[in-house]
């Protein structure tokens, strides 16, 4: 039990990378050395560790105090570096959510944090799965907020994040992260990509659920259904323009997200419709109004709806 | 450990004194931009503006430096207000030391106005948004650190209040400036014995300061916030004290220096009559 606890989303993925997020921050470290590490007592279980060990001077232990990790991270950004802090989503967004409302988003400090344990990527029940930090970081103004699906991604959008300047959320893929886009893809802060179009029904995942909507694509594929899949990273901001673009072409939607089905990005993309006035038929699919049991990784995703067959069905559904 | 001021940019800089007269003649011209401030909107925090004014007037021109023609100078000292609604109280230390205009500060309060009654970052020489209590010291920590990193000789000094040392954050951050032995890092802790609700020792006791401050790995120290020679000389300890962050509790009177406000201290936020402003103005006037 322990060990599926422990864990990463690995599980029988052809390919794999180990700490992309650490090694990523190691290489923009070497040609930038603005940017700084921080962690409150979970260095080893974020993959800052990696950055810890090559530059052991520009690496602080906050210890266990998650407002002093945020506080110290907006000082830190304040003197000009690029701090990147880094906990699990529950503690980021519960215990220092006015510290990134206030010190990090109003203050417009240059901070990144990167959150580890997004939604059902822990075993461990309601007390580590970080099920709402989505909606909770999407309400805060001027936050940009970013939900990688795999190790490339994980990699890219650590090193765009160390260029951009604001503040920033990322969710954490960490440990042995499967490699599950395209090499060729490209990611953008803001902006969407369109991995497989089709026009019956489409998929918009954001995170990890990406990987099982190109699962689910295939499957229809198969049985003559042509499937869009649109990858939205960022959640904020929002690419309204492709998304509105996707809806108004293909109004059959499924949305896919590791997250509590409301305030993430089922919402936003219904938020959109109404904005535009685009007549969709929308089936959300992600964590239900619960907090999850603990368990092992398959069994969650198969107890809460978030398995490719699951989007398979919720496709279906909308074809009806 | 920075010295007294010296290099080329000392004439940039805000010029520092250790003479009582000159001291005492800044908190006078401070208290008077608080008055003129509070009487201009009718009300406000004009008890902790008057209050501070002593312990900011020994911070800015007996320590602080800041150059004010270059607000952002990477090397200056970084003054970091917690509570944001002392703002009355650095607004008028800001203007008295040329880094914002005097004449400005009749916009105190007003709707549009960048001197928000709690004060906003975006207003020159506000190092950080205060007024969410107890971010104060956790941002001061990150700044020491990062001006440390940097190897730039310079200090952060933080004003936090009492109240403020029930904010479980406070203490986060005090377990950190410890542990980094940031001692370029100075909490000033202003106990005015007075929060929203009524007296700390009412609301939630935070007493024995200073033991508390001390047991948390801070070399700590308990003045008169009206005693200057005291707060020089806690001033002067701290430079010949390293490998510990400094602590000052500096034990402050509400609406020191206007007798009318005094006697009124156990008020947060004193609401004042439009007649008072006068009397107000000549009590200031008569104290020595």
């Amino acid at each position: 039990m322990t060990g599926n606890i422990l864990t990463s989303d690995a599980a029988g993925a052809a390919k794999t990378e180990t700490a992309p997020f650490g090694h990523a921050l190691v290489r923009a470290g070497e040609t930038d050395t603005r940017i700084v590490g921080l962690t409150a007592d979970l260095g080893k279980y974020t993959d800052i560790h990696v950055f810890a060990d090559k530059f052991p001077t520009r690496f602080f232990q906050m210890g266990m105090a998650e407002q002093s990790l945020i506080g110290a991270a907006c000082g830190l950004a304040r003197t000009g570096l690029v701090p990147f802090a880094t906990t699990y989503c529950v503690f980021a967004t519960r215990r220092a959510y006015d510290f990134i409302a206030i010190g990090a988003a109003l203050g417009r400090a240059n901070v990144k944090i990167i959150a580890g344990l997004p939604g059902l990527t822990t075993g461990y029940g309601g007390t580590h799965q970080g099920i709402e930090d989505l909606a909770l970081m999407r309400s805060i103004p001027g936050l940009t907020v970013i939900d990688p699906c795999d190790a490339i991604e994980t990699a890219q959008a650590t090193a765009a994040i160390a260029q951009h300047d604001g503040p920033v959320y990322m969710r954490l893929l960490r440990g042995v992260v499967p490699v599950t886009l395209e090499a060729d893809y490209k990611f953008e802060i803001g902006k969407a990509r369109l991995l497989v179009d089709g026009a019956d029904v489409a998929f918009i995942s954001t995170g990890l659920m990406t990987t099982r909507a190109l699962e689910a694509a295939r499957t229809l594929a198969a049985s003559g259904v042509k499937a869009a899949v649109l990858h939205v990273s960022t959640l904020k901001p929002f690419d309204r323009a492709a998304v509105a673009a996707l809806l108004a072409r293909v109004p059959r939607i499924v949305t896919a997200e590791n997250h509590f089905i409301t305030g993430g990005l089922a919402s936003a993309v219904a938020d959109l419709a109404v904005d535009e006035r685009l007549p969709i038929h929308l089936k959300r699919v992600g964590i239900p109004d619960v907090f999850c049991e603990s368990g092992s990784l398959p069994y969650l995703a198969e107890r809460y709806g978030l398995t490719a067959a699951h989007l398979v069905s919720a496709a279906q559904e909308v074809l009806r | 450990m920075p010295a007294a001021p010296s290099g080329p940019a000392t004439s940039e800089m805000i010029p520092l004194t250790r003479d009582l007269t000159a001291l005492r003649a800044h908190a006078k011209a401070m208290r008077r931009h608080v008055l003129r401030m509070a009487e201009i909107v009718g009300q406000g925090y004009v008890g902790q503006g008057l209050g501070i004014a002593d312990v900011l007037a020994a911070v800015y021109f007996s320590e602080l430096r800041t150059r004010p023609a270059e607000p952002t100078w990477p090397d200056r000292d970084r003054f970091v207000l917690s509570i944001g609604h002392y703002a009355i109280g650095l607004y008028a230390a800001l203007a008295e030391a040329g880094i914002i205009p005097v004449e400005e500060l009749s916009t105190y309060g007003a709707d549009g106005s960048r001197l928000e009654m709690s004060a906003p970052e975006t207003t020159t020489g506000v190092e950080m948004t205060g007024g969410s209590l107890g971010h104060g010291l956790t941002q001061s920590v990150g700044m020491a650190l990062g001006l440390r990193l940097q190897g730039r000789d310079a200090r952060v000094f933080n004003l936090l209040s009492d109240g403020e040392c029930q904010e479980g954050s406070t203490w986060e951050a005090a377990l950190a400036g410890a542990h980094h032995q940031l001692d370029h890092l100075i909490a000033l802790i202003d106990c005015n014995n007075q929060q929203a609700d009524g007296a700390p020792s009412k609301v939630m006791g935070i007493e024995p300061l200073h033991e508390k401050w001390a047991a948390f790995g801070w070399h700590t120290q308990r003045v008169n916030g009206h005693d200057f020679p005291a707060l020089l000389a806690a001033f002067a300890q701290i430079r010949t004290t390293p490998g510990k962050p400094h602590a000052i509790v500096v034990d402050t009177l509400m609406g020191r220096g206007v007798k009318a406000f005094e006697e009124r201290e156990k008020n947060h936020f004193i609401r004042v009559a439009p007649e008072e402003w006068s009397l107000a103005n000549r009590q200031l006037e008569e104290t020595a």
